[in-house]
């Protein structure tokens, strides 16, 4: 049965049931939270180390000494793949999906109660799995978040690609599963437990983004599921996939007549939908916090649902503007560029949506508006680089170089943590009870947005010099010297931007216990979560389910009582 | 509201009546299962790219005979005829004959494990005839032959027909597992436990089943979890849903059956 009711009849008892192994979406939301959350520190740890490697490549530090060339090879491949798979992936949907899904939909909790528990602790599984890549003989995988092969499948080719690459794979896969369970569950719940009135086209473009984000989830992790297991085949049974005759260290290697190519497109297959992935959420909970704080309802609802759809579809269909320059064939570079350059089209209407919305706007600059209105320009900033890879003759010059490290650090990398950030300060009080502080958060959102623009701006012009990306030392190479002292102006920002990062954490943390007690709906919104106790009962609605009768942004009403229309309120039949 | 209204009702909320009707109108359960099936059928689909990819880009072989061809004959018979089983087993639990449910289940996993063992026997006997990949173990035997010129020339071929049919294998192991679980709950785990065990002892050691049967193992384990979080009797959704399931595995077969096994043999 989907929820019987005894579920949710009474909250379980004791703390194994109630705070671990928990049943309920709102925990298992929090879970993934602070799951991300450790991830982030962790990865955000280790780019700081690549920082600093890369303008004092000799410098011995406290605890990990010097750091080897290979190392930071490997601690390139740490980072991105914390980054992509349990932080950006994690957090908006899992964290805040799951939590706020059920509830602004109406129901109780997800369709699949168990299988959300799962999910969650098989995410856990694969963290773990990742982390112990550290510490075993080799320490972590050389070849990248993008794991291209051969490198990726040679246990030879490099210390660390030997039983850290076979954890690194591992962990993906058991990811890959994870998501695909959580996905479902998304799905389901979307499909089958909207409450009465909470039509399709009622829905927040919140739980729009979730629902759409689950079916990319669904659709490319289990490409990438099969791509892994192909991948540890060849370098466990020795087959033969991805890896043609090669030479490693003089040695010839028992492989032949594989294609590296194989590995490229079955990732980016999954790859370039993953990053709709990790944004999508992001774009949801911008729109919905910007209709809130412009207090006017969202400008085109309809329109940027079609073209939340849109990106979804073109998404799978776009893969091959990561292989320009892997020698295919230059019709269909021709066919990828012009299918890339489509997706354009539906992210300039949604940008110009969030502007249309805040255009003679009464806006409120709290701090989840500020960290929507840094969303809009970061992925402004970081779109528009897209167009440009997309060409490949331009493609040709800037590929492998800075220049695509900037574009999708703006865009992907800081556009969806300012996304998960806009999330974490506007449901925090529906999540703790409590307010965060308005101060230190505004301090930490302008440090973060001038620090991240100082750290990746620059990478633009250094990437159109030439400078090529995953090397881990530019202060021999004489020509490259020129660059340093931009290099080494990126490295102080970081230090900078992270030292941030910490004001937030001591925010989150000293808030959650000594922040005032947060009303049922602080900022005025309109969408059901606000229209339940804080926090939330174990079934979200204390016995009852809401009953909606408007659409979700229906801010500034003429002749309201409010300048505000919750969603269950029965009154008024404006029209929709 | 008690379990009798929910095995009966369409609606399978916490709180039924108060919500929009689901878009597909089918149950929560169903649907759940058919997402899977979708992006099951990707990660398929990846593999069968994957195959696909090196035929094309390969002088692929034709080394199978008559004798292969039969075999994988007879096993496709025993998966059509599971399917058959399965539909009955559905109309039974619609009925509410929890007996011939039972039975009709059972005979379905009688023939999904006919078709693994058939299968396990091929793989078997084509590695000792050379067809290998290098690590498996190898019996003597398999050092020369055709078979073992094609692995050597091309080592794709045996790549991906071992990949394929195993993924495949191992999506049948788990629809008897999980036909098992269904239709005997508890009763089930000691047989998986005994069956694990066995296997392993009774296969020699120059078998890849040595290795593989802990498959059984791994799905012990989670039949154990799901049992434990879930032990309450099942009902006539829950074997449709599994029929779902079986069928869709039965289904990649009539894909793999002509793609692995027809389009590779020598029409003499
Ligand atoms: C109009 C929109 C966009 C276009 C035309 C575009 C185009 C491209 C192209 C052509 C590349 C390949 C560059 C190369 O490797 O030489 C690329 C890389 C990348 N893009 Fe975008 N992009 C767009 C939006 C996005 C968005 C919205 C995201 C994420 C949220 C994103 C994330 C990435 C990532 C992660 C990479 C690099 C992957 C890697 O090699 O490690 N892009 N983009
Ligand atoms: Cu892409």
């Amino acid at each position: 049965m989907a929820t019987p009711a005894s579920v949710h009849a009474h909250a379980p008892q004791g703390f194994i049931r109630k705070y671990i192994f928990s049943l309920d979406h709102k925990v298992i939301g929090i879970q993934y939270f602070f799951l991300a959350l450790t991830a982030v520190f962790v990865g955000m740890f280790l780019s700081l180390l690549m920082r600093i490697h890369l303008i004092w490549p000799t410098a011995s530090l406290p605890l990990v000494g010097t750091i080897q060339p290979e190392t930071y090879l490997s601690l390139l491949t740490m980072h991105g793949t914390i980054m992509v798979f349990f932080v950006l992936t994690t957090a908006p949907q899992g964290g805040f999906g799951n939590y706020f899904l059920p509830i602004q939909i109406g129901a109780p909790d997800m369709a699949f109660p168990v299988l959300n528990m799962l999910s969650f602790w098989t995410t856990f599984v694969g963290f773990v799995v990742i982390i112990c890549a550290f510490f075993v003989t080799g320490g972590a995988p050389l070849h990248g978040w993008t794991g291209y092969a051969p490198l990726s499948a040679l246990p030879s080719a490099g210390p660390g690609e030997q039983l850290g690459a076979d954890l690194w794979i591992t962990s993906i896969a058991i990811f890959c599963i994870a998501s695909l369970l959580g996905a479902l569950n998304f799905l389901t719940t979307t499909l089958d437990m909207r409450a009465k009135g909470m039509t399709m086209m009622r829905m927040p473009l919140t739980c729009w983004s979730w629902f759409i984000t689950a079916i990319l989830g669904l659709l490319a992790f289990g490409v990438l599921l099969s791509a892994g297991i192909l991948l540890l085949m060849d370098r466990n049974l020795g087959t033969s996939f991805y890896v043609p005759l090669v030479v490693v260290n003089g040695q010839v290697m028992g492989h032949k007549g594989g294609s590296p190519l194989l590995w490229q497109h079955l990732f980016w297959f999954f790859g370039h939908p993953e990053v709709y992935i990790a944004i999508l959420p992001g774009m949801g909970v911008t729109s919905q916090i910007l209709s809130t704080f412009s207090r006017k309802p969202i400008f085109g609802y309809r329109a940027m649902v079609y073209a939340m759809l849109s990106i979804g579809f073109f998404g799978f269909m776009v893969w091959g503007h990561h292989m320009f320059m892997s020698g295919m064939s230059p019709y269909s570079a021709f066919a990828f560029s012009i299918l890339t350059m489509c997706i354009g089209v539906p992210s300039a209407i949604k940008t110009f949506n969030w502007l249309g919305t805040m255009y003679k706007g009464r806006i409120r600059f709290s701090t989840p508006m500020l960290y929507a209105i840094g969303f809009v320009s970061l992925f402004v900033s970081g779109g528009l680089s897209g167009p440009f890879l997309a060409q490949p003759v331009l493609d040709i010059q800037l590929h492998d170089t800075y220049f695509v490290v900037g574009h999708f650090h703006l865009i992907m990398g800081v556009a969806a943590i300012f996304g998960i950030f806009a999330a974490t300060y506007y449901w925090f009080p529906k999540m703790f009870g409590r307010m965060m502080n308005e101060t230190w958060g505004k301090l930490h959102f302008f440090l973060t947005l001038a620090g991240t623009y100082a750290i990746f701006m620059p990478m633009h012009y250094l990437g159109m010099a030439g400078q090529t990306r995953r090397y881990s030392q530019f202060t021999e190479v004489a020509y490259q010297t020129k660059l340093l002292p931009l290099q080494t102006f990126m490295t102080y920002a970081a230090f900078i931007t992270i030292a941030a990062q910490l004001i937030f954490v001591i925010n989150l943390f000293w808030s959650m216990f000594k922040g005032p007690k947060a009303s049922d709906n602080p900022w005025e919104s309109t969408t059901l979560e606000w229209t339940t106790s804080t926090p939330p009962p174990h079934d979200n609605f204390g016995g009852v389910t809401p009953v909606v009768h408007h659409g979700p942004y229906e801010y500034g009403v003429p002749g309201a009582a409010k300048d505000y229309v919750m969603q269950t309120d029965p009154a008024t039949s404006t029209a929709h | 509201m008690s379990n009798a209204t929910l095995e009966h009702g369409a609606v399978e909320h916490g709180m039924p009546g108060a919500y929009e009707a689901p878009l597909f109108g089918a149950y929560s359960k169903k649907v759940g299962m058919w997402l899977f099936l979708a992006s099951d059928s990707l990660t398929f689909g990846a593999l069968l790219f994957a195959f696909s990819y090196n035929r094309i880009y390969t002088a692929w072989p034709t080394p199978f005979h008559a004798a292969s061809i039969a075999n994988a004959t007879i096993m496709t018979a025993c998966l059509l005829s599971s399917s058959l089983t399965m539909v009955m087993a559905v109309f039974a639990a619609q009925r509410g004959d929890r007996a011939w449910t039972r039975n009709w289940l059972l005979a379905t996993m009688v023939f999904g494990t006919a078709f693994i063992v058939l299968h396990g026997m091929e793989w078997t006997k084509l590695i000792g005839e050379g067809l290998t990949i290098p690590g498996f173990p190898k019996p003597a035997s398999a050092a020369a032959g055709e078979l073992a010129d094609v692995s050597k020339n091309v080592p794709q071929f045996p790549a991906t027909f071992f990949g394929l049919t195993a993924m495949h294998m191992l999506h049948v192991t788990i629809g008897v597992i999980y036909l098992g679980v269904v239709a005997f709950r508890k009763w089930f785990l000691p047989v998986l436990g005994v069956l694990w065990i066995a296997g392993y002892f009774l296969i020699p050691s120059d078998n890849v089943f040595h290795y593989g049967v802990h498959a059984l193992g791994l799905g012990l384990l989670v039949a154990a979890i799901i049992l434990f979080l879930k032990p309450k009797d099942y009902d006539a959704h829950d074997v449709e849903v599994a029929g779902l399931y079986w069928h869709f595995v039965d289904l990649v077969w009539m894909f793999i059956f002509p793609l692995v096994y027809l389009m590779s043999t020598r029409i003499s």
